[in-house]
């Protein structure tokens, strides 16, 4: 479906509270666009956005056509162990996009 | 951010030309000690998306040109790295010497340019059209390569008579408003067009990513923008006359640092 950059520190302390960074790009097709030939572009915007932390959930989101294309989401979580972060973003097409990363708490 | 069509800077425009009269000054480019970067006109939060790779959505479509530099195409069966290797040695300081001046074509080509002769001559394959997601991409990944490094346009001697005619095209007054490109950007920068600073007109981050687009755009595109506005008819994309006047402000803008992929409002 896209493309997607995604920024989890490698390492973290045990208690620490880390910053993670999620872009993807996607046009957001708000829907109340014309194109050149008068007529509605249907919409298409990623309309959820979940992130997992070890299979639990920490951050997610509804989107909305007032969004801009290539949303970047930013928002922290404490580091309580080592495992895998998990990113989905959901389309009004159903497609999703899944990115992961590892991280190391010691 | 509400989506716009590039035709509503029309409205900017009128509030320009109230704004502009009462300047009389002659055109004359700011001293080198006085030029900027539009990155410096930004706000704290433009200034903070553009300088995190993680969060600067022109990263997107550099991360695209690498896909694409290492993918073969057309009946060459070649990709770009196949005869230039590892970008980040052969494409390094390139982007900061374009447009250059080609023997064959007796004329300066741009880095958009060039690499769609590459594409028809070298690898056989239908040319990328302007403005599309991959040729930005792959100019952005180029671009990439040489982001900090200062801006060498010009050198060249050759050079000289289209230099010429681009610094003639900036100082021509055009369409219904009648202004010329110097009006704004030499007499009125750090002013205001309706909320919008104007800046100093240096092309130093492109491809660079425009919120008010949201999307990756060529500097073609910001000069069609700026023709729409004061309501002159743009020339169509990949015209000469775009490349002439890239060349003058390139040249203008040596010694600044490459910022691509930049954002800018």
């Amino acid at each position: 479906m896209a493309r997607a950059l995604i920024n989890v520190p490698p390492k973290a302390k045990r208690g620490e509270i880390i910053e993670i960074k999620a872009l993807i790009s996607h046009p957001m097709e708000t829907g109340y666009r014309t194109g050149p030939d008068g007529a509605l572009v249907p919409r298409d915007i990623i309309n959820r956005f979940l992130c997992t932390y070890n299979g639990e959930e920490i951050f997610s989101a509804d989107l909305f056509p007032a969004v801009a294309a290539n949303p970047f989401f930013s928002f922290t979580t404490v580091a309580t162990e080592s495992g895998r972060l998990a990113f989905r973003w959901v389309d009004d097409k159903g497609q999703a996009h899944l990115e992961t990363a590892e991280i190391i708490v010691e | 951010m509400i989506r716009l069509p590039d035709r509503i800077v029309l409205s900017f425009g009128v509030a320009g030309a109230l704004g502009l009269v009462v300047s009389l000054a002659l055109a004359q480019e700011p001293p080198p000690q006085e030029r900027r970067s539009g990155f410096e006109f930004m706000s704290r939060e433009s200034q903070a998306l553009q300088q995190d790779d993680t969060s600067n959505p022109g990263m997107l479509w550099v991360a695209e040109g690498e896909t694409l530099w290492n993918a073969k195409a057309g009946q060459s069966g070649r990709s770009c790295a196949d005869c230039h290797g590892d970008a980040a040695v052969s494409m390094k300081g390139v982007a900061a010497r374009y447009p250059v001046y080609f023997e064959e074509q007796k004329r300066p080509i741009d880095l958009q340019g060039r690499i769609n002769m590459c594409r028809a001559v070298k690898q056989q394959a239908t040319p990328f059209p302007y403005e599309s997601r991959e040729l930005l991409a792959l100019a952005a990944f180029i671009g990439k390569q040489s982001r900090g490094m200062p801006i060498t346009t010009g050198d060249d001697q050759r050079l000289q008579p289209f230099y010429a005619q681009g610094k003639e095209l900036y100082e021509r007054r055009m369409g219904q408003l009648n202004f010329s490109c110097a009006n704004c950007h030499d007499d009125n920068w750090g002013r205001r067009l309706a909320s919008s600073v104007i800046p100093q007109a240096h092309p130093t981050g492109y491809p660079l990513y425009r919120l008010e687009w949201q999307d990756m755009g060529s500097l073609q595109r910001r000069f069609r923008n700026c023709m729409v506005g004061v309501r002159a008819e743009p020339y169509p994309f990949g015209a000469p006359e775009y490349v002439n006047l890239e060349l003058f402000l390139m040249t203008r803008a040596r010694g600044m640092p490459l910022e691509t992929p930049a954002i800018r409002p």
